[in-house]
């Protein structure tokens, strides 16, 4: 009796879970005809397509708005999809694939990891699709052109005003995202350069990282903060890292007794920026980004030059400039 | 719940009841475990001046907090031979809700809250029934699970954090201090493992999660209705996965949607330091607390000592294995 009943429930789970499937696979394979049948038809709308480092995160939600708008205002149409996790290099790969697969105008491509992509970088050339690299370069002569933000530069920034606002010497801390993509390793080393060239009173006592994950970025600053009393201020290397550091610097009480500087925005970066908490941030340009992403990527569908590197550009934002129209736009909460 | 917290009953045979030998046994694992402790702790307390210090403890404490309430949950469904991967993404989706229930729909703080955390035992509660009615492995129904949450959480947000900042007195409940000098999330830790510590080791519910796992078989013969309460174990499970999300979002005063994934291989590595037995039938709650502890005080140490982040993790590895180890050589002489 019980083996009949479990197994008739059973045959109603393969049955629901098959009727789940078709009725996603009718959703999706809805997407695909309007997608696939505008590149391969080649009809009146061009179809290029975004392969980011992620989507969750409010950076790249920045980035797709502005990859949205041009699309707008260029008439062509843009899909956008990423990893969950910027250590998902597999699933990102896979997800250039596919998009190679569906053979759009153009690609757009942020490459976690930048060797691993050369592969599918040569079967996109093989197949006639122009790439546009953004947000960080691939090392390969396939892209078109490479839409980014100098982050050593941006980071180099934050340590100029890092030196500025603890009065050119004393201790001070880098609390990183990411170790081993070009981005986060620019983000730190672009600041350690500025620091070691132009301040030698001011020293970087630790640098850690904590994989842009608030709690522990949080936990990380403050056992940088015990083991360093006398630290004069400690920069985080994205929204992530800045926030915790934030925190990190509330729980210990410690507000005001130190200068911290951030890096994107974020609703909590804005926040403390405002309360005095952090003296101030780098933020890139994401809607930037994404804009001049599918720009450069209709120009080469166009059969247009482009310039081989585009500068998206980043800017120094504190309590004096937040509200600024230019820093305003280009901050997200 | 009422019927959980009543004083066991001699109902099941001697063979179900002491699984695993003498009593004093079972709590040597624990013993070893603190003596662990302790060990992580001299060892860093010498390394670094900075490290014996009560801000540093608070810190500690309250780096355990989260994963610690996630563990508190795990421990009774792996006591069942069981496992929850669902806790940490689970946990983010609870914060998420919560921060529907209070930022998006306004409601009062007591209700915000209690919904964060029946969000939990919801989640646990179609776990259970999952892995005990539909007799899917909890390895596969709570794979799912992580997944169906992590998706939910996304999809419900919006892809965005959430914020409480318009929501009176929502961070106090993490870094209130109602107890001065103790943040009320390490508060929420210890009362919690309390409340579990007596579950587990004075009601049926505790007792039968043990039994079950041990020998599933011999206990459901001895009369016991063994599916019913396994969706009791996965609900309870559930329950502090909300609580954890609570306290989580407290704690960064947003709903993190992106967050969670990761955390319930640390809470599980959490259950096993602190010797519950991933075949189930052995678990205790202290030891549970004592590996949230351990796993807390390794990174922080660590960190206080400047080794790189990719070496703490070499470090935090071994010691699991020398945890499970040690558990493997104490079974040996049992046997």
């Amino acid at each position: 009796m019980l083996h009949t009943k479990s197994a008739r429930l059973k045959s109603t789970g393969v049955a629901a879970a098959a009727a789940l499937l078709l009725a996603l696979g009718a959703c999706s394979s809805g997407d695909d005809g309007d997608a696939g049948g505008s590149g391969e038809g080649g009809g009146d709308t061009p179809y290029v397509a975004l392969v980011s480092k992620g989507f969750q995160h409010q950076f790249w939600q920045a980035v797709k708005q502005g990859a949205d708008d041009a699309a707008d205002e260029l008439g062509v149409e843009v899909t956008f999809e990423g990893p969950e996790t910027e250590t998902e290099v597999d699933k990102q790969l896979s997800m250039l694939q596919t998009a190679l697969d569906k053979n759009p105008d153009a690609i757009g491509f942020a490459a976690l990891d930048s060797e691993a992509s050369i592969p599918l970088m040569t079967d996109a050339q093989s197949r006639g699709i122009p790439v546009v690299a953004f947000d960080s370069g691939v090392e390969s002569d396939v892209p078109v052109t490479t839409v980014s933000t100098d982050n050593a530069a941006a980071a180099a920034e934050a340590a100029k005003h890092m030196v500025d606002l603890i009065g050119g010497s004393g201790k001070i801390a880098v609390l990183g995202h990411d170790q081993t993509s070009q981005t986060g390793q620019q983000r730190v080393t672009g600041f350690v350069d500025y620091i070691e060239q132009n301040a030698p009173d001011v020293e970087i006592v630790d640098t850690q990282y904590a994989g842009g994950d608030q709690l522990k970025s949080a936990d990380a600053a403050k056992s940088i903060l015990q083991a360093h009393p006398d630290l004069k201020g400690i920069y985080g290397t994205n929204e992530g890292a800045a926030t915790g550091v934030v925190k990190a610097v509330q729980e210990q009480d410690m507000a005001g007794e130190l200068t911290v500087i951030g890096f994107d925005s974020g609703k909590a970066q804005i926040d403390a920026i405002n309360d005095g908490l952090m003296a101030g941030a780098i933020t890139q340009n994401p809607v930037g980004i994404g804009y001049e992403t599918v720009k450069a990527a209709v120009a080469a569908i166009d059969g247009e030059d482009v310039e081989p590197v585009i500068d998206s550009g980043f800017y120094w934002y504190d309590a004096d400039n937040i509200d600024d129209p230019e820093i305003a736009a280009v901050l997200y909460e | 719940m009422s019927t959980t917290t009543t004083p066991v009953t001699d109902t099941l045979p001697e063979s179900v009841t002491s699984p695993r030998g003498p009593r004093y046994r079972q709590g040597l694992q624990q013993i070893l475990a603190f003596a662990g402790l302790v060990a992580i702790f001299a060892f860093f307390s010498i390394a670094s001046p900075y490290f014996l210090d009560w801000a540093n403890m608070k810190g500690i404490l309250l780096a355990s907090a989260v994963t610690g309430i996630m563990a508190l949950g795990a421990t009774f469904v792996i006591a069942t031979g069981g496992i929850d991967l669902s806790v940490g993404t689970g946990m983010t989706l609870c914060s998420v809700m919560t921060g529907v229930f209070l930022t998006n729909m306004g409601l009062p703080l007591v209700v915000g809250v209690l919904g964060g955390i029946a969000t939990g035992a919801l989640l646990g509660l179609v776990n259970g029934v999952n892995v005990s009615f539909l007799g899917i492995p909890p390895f596969i129904a709570t794979l799912a699970m992580m997944m169906v949450a992590q998706g939910l959480s996304l999809v419900i947000s919006g892809t965005k954090p959430i914020y409480f900042s318009d929501v009176d007195g929502f961070t106090q409940i993490a870094l209130g201090e109602l107890v001065p000098g103790l943040p009320n999330a390490v508060l929420i830790f210890f009362l919690a493992a309390v409340v579990a510590g007596v579950l587990l080791s004075k009601s049926l519910l505790g007792r039968y999660a043990l039994s079950i796992g041990s020998n599933e078989e011999a206990t459901a013969i001895s009369g016991i209705d063994v599916r019913r309460w396994k969706v009791l174990v996965y609900t309870v499970a559930g329950v502090f996965t909300g609580l954890a999300g609570v306290v989580m979002a407290s704690r960064l005063n947003s709903a993190q949607p992106g967050l969670g994934l990761g955390y319930e291989l640390e809470a599980i590595a959490a259950v096993v330091i602190g010797g519950t037995s991933l075949r189930g039938g052995k678990g205790t709650v202290l030891g549970t607390v004592i590996g949230a502890l351990i796993m807390a005080t390794l990174t922080n140490g660590l960190r206080i000592m400047s080794i790189p982040q990719e070496w703490q993790k070499v470090a935090v590895g071994i010691v699991i294995l020398l945890a499970v180890f040690t558990d493997i050589l104490r079974r040996g002489k049992d046997a």
